[in-house]
């Protein structure tokens, strides 16, 4: 399986996309922000099928779509991004923008599809380059920020009155969180970033409740999602995304059934 | 008597309403004050003026101290039972005396000094979403501790105790003033509390303030 170049590169993507996807994914459990989450992917979508539409790069289209609405709610404040109606006004309004994009543009319209639903075995060597390098820089960026995140994603209350500047703490959030969705969803699509970066903090928080276990447990569930993944899906033939999506699942599920058992421990203790 | 804040001629008014006029008090340091007032009265806005007083530098108020060594512990948390993070994580997040990735030796000493002073050594590796209401409040207070605050605002902080935990609570707070120098606004409504602990009493009305100073029954 490892002699084809496109299933090496997919692994070797597997590790980085994990790697952000870990400790990303940490933070947006935390802040309780998964939906918004959802909402940036497709936003992500809308902003490929614009850099489609003006002939620009995909990328480049997602990355200005995101990072303008990540810094919209940085300084409109969290509040906007949770409240239900904002969220479903958002979704909607940006799929719709991204279906006239693409129906505007007379070109090839299957990379932008692509992005909904991601195509991990279809990358080339220069995809697997943009993705190591943003992620690299990503990860430094939360190396050299690590405290200040991990305070205004765990105690949005605390930081907000007793942490020195936590309001651009939180647009830098914003901004890294753009970031992971336009690397990563070109990559695996739209869908499966919004799974990878929920599922695995989700699960790994029951589990434990230490910080870096849960950052270590997740990427780990990422990584071992993405891989055993590929291997199922390089041996069936089968859609890669099914695969991991489901591996994801399981995960979570295992990951209550412990939880479940924790607590009726403790109450048989009692 | 030394004093942590001064406010001199300070006027506050939020939208519709004057809250405070001409508003003149200091708090005295190392010493424990309680602010009372009624609900509505301008407690957490006062509060919240005084903090940003360090970003405006409002001449009208006066603080002895930076504001990285001021702590303000909010009455209410967005911490529900689900809250993932352990005790010992949770109060962690307070730790500013580097920007390391991880915990240095000094930090991860003072850390387990301030878990155990709070009492919660026991349970520090537990969930602190499934802690008690009591355990929560010394938390809070453990996280504010980390960074060494010269000066201390709780805001309620006992609202949600029943009497045996407050009282603990009080007395925590108390040892902390006499082992460390540390001024503690508290902001609460019950006279228990105000009457055993408090060293002076900053009475909020009628937009106006007074500072009483108690005898302490101990």
């Amino acid at each position: 399986m490892l002699q084809f170049d496109f299933m090496r590169y997919a692994f070797i993507a597997g590790i980085f996309i994990s790697l952000i996807c870990g400790v990303m994914g940490t933070f947006v459990v935390a802040r309780q922000t998964s939906f918004f989450t959802h909402t940036l992917s497709e936003i992500g979508f809308s902003g490929a099928a614009f850099g489609i539409f003006l002939g620009i790069s995909p990328l480049l289209g997602m990355i200005i779509f995101t990072m303008a609405s990540a810094l919209f709610i940085g300084i409109s404040g969290d509040r906007l991004s949770r409240r239900e109606s904002s969220i479903s006004l958002f979704s909607g309004l940006f799929i719709g923008l991204g279906i006239l994009f693409l129906s505007l543009s007379s070109k090839q319209s299957s990379y932008a599809t692509n992005i909904l639903f991601g195509s991990i075995v279809g990358i080339n060597i220069g995809n697997l380059y943009s993705l190591i390098i943003l992620s690299v820089f990503i990860l430094i960026v939360i190396t050299l920020l690590f405290r200040q995140l991990a305070y205004n994603s765990f105690d949005v209350t605390g930081s907000q009155y007793n942490q020195h500047l936590n309001l651009l703490t939180s647009i830098i959030f914003l901004g890294l969180l753009a970031l992971t969705i336009s690397v990563t969803s070109q990559i695996i699509g739209s869908l499966l970033i919004f799974v990878l970066l929920t599922i695995p903090a989700s699960s790994a928080k029951y589990y434990t409740p230490s910080l870096w276990k849960m950052i270590f447990l997740s990427t780990i569930f990422s990584l071992g999602g993405i891989w055993i993944g590929l291997y199922l899906s390089y041996v069936t033939n089968w859609p890669v995304t099914f695969f991991i999506t489901m591996i994801e699942a399981l995960i979570y599920c295992s990951a209550l059934i412990y939880h479940q058992l924790q607590i009726s421990k403790s109450l048989l203790k009692n | 008597m030394n004093s942590m804040i001064e406010v001199k001629n300070l006027d506050i008014q939020v939208p519709g309403k004057q809250l405070f006029k001409n508003l003149n008090f200091t708090i005295p340091s190392n010493k424990l004050t309680c602010m009372t007032g009624e609900n509505g009265v301008g407690k957490t806005t006062l509060v919240k003026h005084i903090l940003q007083s360090f970003k405006t530098k409002d001449r009208r108020i006066n603080i002895n101290t930076t504001r990285s060594k001021t702590q303000y512990v909010p009455q209410l948390r967005n911490i529900d039972d689900e809250f993932p993070l352990s005790i010992h994580d949770f109060v962690g997040l307070g730790l500013r005396q580097s920007n390391l990735l991880w915990h240095t030796k000094s930090e991860k000493k003072l850390l387990q000094d301030i878990i155990e002073k709070t009492n919660l050594a026991t349970i520090e590796n537990h969930p602190l979403g499934a802690a008690s209401g009591g355990e929560k409040q010394r938390a809070f207070l453990a996280q504010a501790l980390c960074a060494e605050p010269n000066l201390l605002i709780l805001d309620e902080s006992t609202a949600s105790l029943d009497t045996s935990t407050k009282n603990e609570l009080l007395v925590l707070i108390r040892s902390l003033l006499v082992e460390q120098d540390i001024t503690v606004l508290f902001i609460t409504h019950d006279p228990e509390l105000i009457e055993k602990y408090a060293d002076y009493v900053l009475h909020l009305s009628h937009l106006q303030a007074e500072l009483i100073r108690k005898e302490r029954r101990e």
